[in-house]
């Protein structure tokens, strides 16, 4: 390689190295802010690296999974309330786990179920329960067709609404 | 060890090289696009949890993929164009970007269309969304400067420099799943060890990835090859193409 090219080698790759090295730190000071929720053991215990614990009223995002046998529906209108934990592989539950629930009206969107992940937007008004304004499904990696899902046990029925409920939420 | 490669750097010769073959690459793109997408929209099961919604994948992955796979291949073209100052590597990152920014742009409009139904909402600023959008915005911007100067020389370098610094926003997109937590879910093709789909619904999308890839190398062939007759239209070759084509 002839000096002239080396020299501008030596210079792009400088100026490359530098550039990551400052956006990797940019990113790591920022990975709080981020990151999109809070995990539910996250709200009792603060964040894992910086130990920040959410204050009573404050708005932030909840992420887990849906506690099975946790939701409970109102009849008469779009009132719902579930338990969240901690996303885990591999899944599963147990008592002793770190609940927060999560209170919501409105429509659930269509891949909301038990054991479903879920990201919840809403204010922290007591310890562990959220008041939540949105709800969205978090889907996960895996995909299945209907006949393997059956076999394997999956529950995939979509949440429905009666008139009265709907009716009674405004 | 390069000096099979040597004769390339001459426009004249890759021109050549490049229409012959064009055709190769058109004829696997028809068949194995045509295989892929049929295959994937009609016959692949539907998934048990989003029904059909989920074919969308079939074309947001492949596109998602290709809009990083575009871009590091542009700057592989940049990172030549600055230090060994090849003309052609200037024409041929120059040829890339737009393809690139619609790939992008069809990444974030099926997984928009596909998150209104599935998660609640038609956007979220989640890391992997959000730096899909910067990608989107550096491809805009390497167009911009490619067309800001009037010496394509000086246009290639300001782009090239633009692009190498982006470089580093594709390992963001890459992993901004595992390193933060979205909504976005994580990968499901390419992930060490077995992919989290049964394979009847795997192999229709092998094909569409395929498919997609080699309509991204003909696209960027064909744009290819008008870039180097624009940048050489006073050249002696170009002039006797243009009488050979009117005779």
């Amino acid at each position: 390689m002839n000096p002239r090219r080396k020299k501008r080698l030596t210079i792009i790759a400088s100026i490359f190295i530098g550039l990551s090295f400052v956006t990797g730190l940019v990113l790591y000071a920022l990975s709080q802010n981020i990151d999109l929720f809070y995990k539910p053991s996250e709200i009792l215990n603060g964040k894992i690296d910086s130990g920040v614990i959410p204050i009573n009223g404050q708005r932030l995002r909840i992420g887990g999974l849906v506690v099975p046998g946790s939701v409970h529906r109102d009849v008469n209108s779009l009132k719902v309330n579930f338990k969240l934990t901690d996303m885990k592989m591999p899944i599963e539950f147990k008592d002793s786990d770190i609940m927060v629930t999560v209170q919501y009206d409105g429509i659930l969107p269509d891949l909301f179920r038990e054991g479903q992940g879920i990201v919840a937007n809403g204010v922290l008004t007591n310890d562990l329960v959220i008041e939540a304004s949105e709800v969205l499904a978090k889907h996960d990696e895996n995909y299945m067709p209907r006949e393997l899902a059956d076999d394997a046990g999956e529950k995939h029925e979509k949440p429905t609404y009666t008139k009265k409920q709907l009716a009674g939420s405004n | 060890m390069w000096k099979w490669l040597h004769p390339y750097a001459n426009p004249e010769v890759t021109y050549h090289f490049t229409g012959k073959i064009l055709p190769w690459f058109v004829a696997l793109t028809v068949i194995t696009l045509s295989t892929g997408l049929v295959w994937a929209l009609l016959f692949a099961p539907a998934d048990y949890q989003q029904g059909d919604s989920f074919r969308i994948f079939y074309i947001h992955v492949p596109a998602a993929s290709l809009s990083m796979g575009i871009y590091v291949g542009m700057a592989v073209a940049a990172f030549c164009s600055l230090i060994w100052q090849l003309k052609l590597a200037d024409a041929s990152a120059a040829a890339m970007a737009p393809v690139g920014a619609v790939f992008t742009a069809i990444a974030l409009l099926t997984g928009s269309a596909w998150g209104k139904p599935m998660w609640g909402t038609w956007w979220i600023w989640d890391a992997r969304l959000t730096s899909e959008l910067i990608l989107l915005f550096l491809y805009l911007g390497v167009i911009a400067l490619h067309n800001a100067f009037e010496d394509k020389n000086l246009a290639g370098r300001a782009a090239s420099i633009l692009t190498l610094v982006g470089v580093i926003n594709i390992p963001i997109i890459k992993y901004s799943v595992e390193w933060w937590n979205t909504l976005h879910q994580g990968s499901t093709v390419s992930k060490l060890g077995k992919p989290s789909m049964t394979i009847d619904m795997l192999w229709p999308f092998i094909f569409c990835f395929l498919g997609f890839a080699l309509l991204v190398t003909t696209i960027i062939c064909i744009r290819f090859r008008t870039e180097i007759l624009a940048r050489n239209s006073i050249r002696p070759w170009v002039r006797n193409l243009v009488i050979l084509e009117n005779k």
